[in-house]
């Protein structure tokens, strides 16, 4: 048992800085795929809603594709396809052959396209919510696209698109872990290393359950606050 | 252009002798976990405290950790455990696809039993009290009354967890099942051409995916009474009161 505390420790053979980073990097990761998400979630529902036919045809694939494949796999195929797409080109374009891509930027990437998918529909719905009328009563007073967007259109729709957003961040968070298997140590590779160094995987994997409960936690109690906020004018 | 199309024919047929292995996983758990997702949701509105406080757990301990942990947690971890390692239970944990769909059963069993009790959530209270006035008690009222309502109230979202579920069996590779995934990899590893066998990978899976929300969707239909046929012809128009 003393083993089993000085494992998990700050001392020579504690892995708990370790353990520390991993989490780190879990939420970096998570966070650059939630931007990655919203950016392309964005584009997609006003490709979706707003966009010439044959891009409207393309997002409406986009979303049935990365939706319907299984994370892992997406993750697999840019991981091991991308360095030879960038390789072949480079050829074709004849330019210096560039260094393979950051495993943390293949991994945020990988799951922040799969994110962008949830969130363009989740975007879609939000607009969908708010009163035709509105955008009636935008063009009679003559605001372009891009004022009825920042005026009538993002306050209430970051409103309303809140919680559903939380949701996509706890399936980013939980889809993070499968990055593990690109090697980038985040929380999931760090507890498999430790688990397989030490041989106590139950401890460690044990450990990271309960990190990435904190995680979880944390971040759901973050967005049931923002959501109170962002509501604080509704409540009579 | 020709080797091309050959290897890509011989990878996608490759690929589909995993299929059964994908579609048994998905199966078994998929069962395990809608039953058990009952048990959880009879226990969320269980008067005592007990039965609820073990469903509250249940749901915030899978759901807040990843289902490739839980996964690796069951097939390492256990492991190590002297009585699992060493009893009758050995022969179970030592097979991955058992452990895969253990993990499987345990977290998506706590997504559905959410689904199900949101939805017995909105089952018409009217409706229960309208069993109740007509001498409806117990077992008869929850299968007159609540199931039907609550299987075609629950019935969209169930839909979408079957999807992420049949997406979720990739995760069986990462532990030495040859499911689509796994033989995928393992294709790669012999011929270096990611791109090509990813893509029927990835197309076997929309396919698979495609199926079960046709046959769902088909299903709700079918369940949904307002849009029903009815059986009864009904005549087009009254008579005229003359």
């Amino acid at each position: 048992m003393m083993d089993d505390l000085s494992l998990l420790g700050f001392g020579p053979d504690g892995w708990a800085p370790l353990l520390l980073k991993g989490c780190m990097l879990t939420l970096a990761v998570s966070a650059t795929s939630m931007a990655i998400g919203t950016v392309l979630g964005v584009l997609l529902a006003w490709a979706r809603l707003k966009g010439p036919r044959w891009l409207r045809r393309t997002a409406l694939v986009y979303g049935v594709v990365l939706r319907g494949v299984p994370e892992l796999l997406v993750i697999l195929l840019l991981y091991f396809g991308l360095p030879s797409l960038i390789l072949s080109l480079a050829e074709t374009f004849g330019w210096d052959a560039p260094g393979l891509p950051p495993p943390f930027l293949i991994g945020s990437l990988s799951v922040g396209l799969v994110s962008a998918a949830y969130q363009a529909e989740i975007f879609r719905g939000g607009v969908g919510a708010i009163a035709k009328g509105q955008f009636e009563a935008a063009r009679a007073m003559g605001f372009s696209d891009l004022q009825c967007f920042h005026r009538i259109v993002l306050p209430q729709v970051a409103r309303i698109v809140l919680p559903a957003l939380g949701n996509v961040w706890q399936f980013n968070l939980k889809d993070s872990a499968l990055i593990a298997v690109t090697g980038l140590s985040e929380l999931m590779r760090t507890s498999l290393v430790a688990a397989g160094s030490t041989r106590h995987p139950f401890l460690f994997f044990g450990v990271a359950m309960a990190l990435y409960l904190v995680l979880t936690t944390l971040s759901s109690t973050a967005f049931h606050y923002g959501g109170r906020y962002s509501n604080r004018w509704d409540r009579g | 252009m020709g080797e091309h199309l050959t290897f890509i024919a011989s990878v996608t047929a490759l690929l589909v002798r995993a299929v059964p292995v994908t579609l048994l996983i998905l199966a078994v758990s998929g069962v395990c976990a809608t039953a058990l997702a009952t048990g959880l949701t009879a226990m969320s509105v269980a008067r005592s405290p007990l039965p609820r406080l073990i469903q509250r757990t249940w749901t915030f301990l899978f759901r807040g950790t990843p289902l490739i942990l839980q996964i690796f947690m069951i097939y390492y971890g256990f492991a190590m455990v002297p009585w699992i390692r060493h009893g009758i239970l050995w022969t179970a944990f030592r097979d991955p696809v058992f452990c895969t769909c253990l993990a499987m059963t345990c977290c998506c069993s706590a997504y559905i039993a959410e689904i199900f009790r949101g939805a017995l959530a909105a089952v018409p209270r009217g409706e229960i009290e309208a069993g109740r006035a007509c001498g409806m008690t117990g077992f008869m009222l929850l299968r007159r009354v609540i199931a039907p309502s609550l299987v075609r109230i629950a019935l969209p979202s169930y839909s979408n967890e079957i999807i992420m579920m049949t997406k979720s069996t990739s995760l069986a590779s990462t532990i030495t099942v040859l499911d689509i995934t796994g033989v995928a990899q393992q294709v790669i590893a012999h011929s270096y051409r990611t791109l090509e066998v990813f893509c029927a990978a990835a197309a076997l899976y929309l396919l698979i995916n495609a199926g079960l929300s046709a046959l769902l969707a088909a299903l709700e239909r079918r369940l949904d009474v307002d849009r029903a046929v009815p059986s009864i012809s009904v005549p087009p128009t009254l008579e005229p009161l003359s």
